[in-house]
């Protein structure tokens, strides 16, 4: 958790990631930042998102991240 | 279950391609106040998404400008004779007018003879596609040379504090030059559409379900903080994602079932150009090699919606065309919802290369 809230914040230092459970709705995380997120968490985790998973919904809080990255994490490596 | 409808076609071919792009260029770098990004996420996003430099038309430029200089250029050089076009077939979602086609416009400008067939074909980014089948089925009727022509300047119906949107878009024409073949080459190819999600890539005024007027004109903040007009170019860009990342590889794996072939039989995947991050996931996901999918286009020229096909073979293969024949795998996706893929081989072309006006 710590390591993708790490990630977060180098994107937007300026918000308080643990402290919301919708970082869409609450308006912390764009598009573009999901695209560059995507590219971080990657490159961090050695892992490769499939783009049919880069949705809002597996984007919205750190549990989302959590369990998207423990998906391929714990994956086949593609 | 078969979810998808193939086709085959034979003994047509391409026998040259132009792309026409305007020497005016605008830089992402630039622009960068419009749109609220800080300079940090500014370098980010040139690197995953390429957003960089562009051509746009400049003043009240127009698709058949391009055109028009592209076709001159081919007459010129003696690599077009207006007495061997059967037909006209002009894509693009920035026409001339309402009425009449476009395609008639530059009939006349050309003095074409009156026998030239014209149509227009209102497509976006599958559009290349969309206007290549049309080309091969009239050579079904007619044995002559069937000119492609696609050509957009969505620049001029985007707003320029529009971030989604105006960071990629270029303006850009091709001339595709198609007529029948006696080599026996097999053409594959599938095509579909979506209308549920029509409303996803879409100019909501200016036509005659919303006239444009004063009100549809401003600009407004949206809740995401973009900023756009009514009369401008909007795109759910995260549904179109998913639709690129979905529904796209499966056209794609349909058509080489179809087809009996494999990934490693073709040479080059010239794909439509939506942006560098979109290809690269979708060339991951169709275990394409990237080098076989090139994504450079959007961060040379823009997005050019249904010629970045062309733009991207006349930029990144045109001399390997001039010289031999290559297997292409072509896909367009997008307005509609429209998406295809085409498999077919191409070269050597009598001409492949990339202009500018």
């Amino acid at each position: 958790m710590d390591n993708i809230l790490k990630t977060l914040q180098s994107i937007h230092a300026e918000y308080d990631y643990s402290a919301s459970d919708d970082y869409i709705k609450d308006a912390m995380l764009d598009s573009f930042d999901i695209v560059v997120l995507v590219e971080k968490l990657e490159d961090t985790y050695a892992i490769n998102i499939d783009g049919a998973d880069i949705t809002p919904e597996n984007f919205k809080n750190l549990s989302a991240l959590a369990s998207l990255i423990k998906k391929y994490a714990d994956g086949p490596k593609s | 279950m078969q979810m998808v409808q193939n086709h085959k076609l034979t003994n047509k071919k391409i026998s040259g391609i132009l792309s026409v792009v305007p020497k005016h260029m605008v830089r992402f770098i630039d622009e960068i106040d419009n749109y609220g990004f800080s300079k940090e996420k500014c370098i980010d996003l040139q690197r995953t998404i390429g957003f960089n430099e562009r051509r746009i038309v400049k003043d009240d430029e127009c698709g058949s400008d391009l055109c028009l200089f592209g076709l001159e250029y081919l007459i010129d050089r003696n690599l077009l004779n207006k007495k061997d076009i059967g037909a006209i077939v002009y894509v693009t979602q920035t026409p001339d007018h309402f009425m009449p086609p476009t395609s008639c416009i530059l009939h006349g400008k050309l003095q074409c003879p009156r026998d030239v067939l014209c149509f227009d074909i209102n497509h976006g980014c599958a559009g290349y596609l969309y206007g290549l089948v049309q080309a091969f089925l009239l050579l079904t009727i007619i044995d002559k040379k069937v000119i492609l022509l696609n050509a957009d300047t969505l620049s001029r119906r985007s707003c320029s504090y529009d971030r989604n949107i105006y960071p990629i878009i270029g303006d850009a024409a091709s001339v595709t030059i198609v007529e029948n073949s006696n080599l026996g080459n097999d053409i594959y190819f599938n095509m579909q559409t979506d209308g549920t999600r029509s409303d996803w890539l879409i100019i909501p005024a200016g036509g005659f379900r919303m006239p444009s007027t004063d009100k549809t004109r401003e600009v407004k903040v949206l809740a995401d903080g973009n900023r756009r007009s009514d009369d401008d170019f909007y795109m759910n860009g995260a549904g179109i994602f998913m639709f690129t990342q979905t529904d796209v590889p499966v056209s794609v794996n349909e058509l080489f079932q179809f087809a009996g072939k494999e990934i490693a039989d073709i040479d080059y995947f010239m794909f439509h150009q939506p942006n560098r991050f979109m290809l690269q996931k979708l060339a991951k996901k169709l275990k394409v090699p990237e080098d076989k999918m090139p994504n450079n286009i959007v961060e040379k020229y823009g997005n050019s919606s249904s010629v970045s096909i062309p733009v991207a073979i006349c930029h990144n293969i045109a001399d390997q065309l001039l010289t031999k024949q290559l297997r292409i795998c072509m896909a367009g996706f997008g307005v509609g919802l429209s998406w295809g893929t085409l498999l077919m081989d191409i070269g050597p072309l009598a001409f492949c290369s990339l202009i500018e006006k």
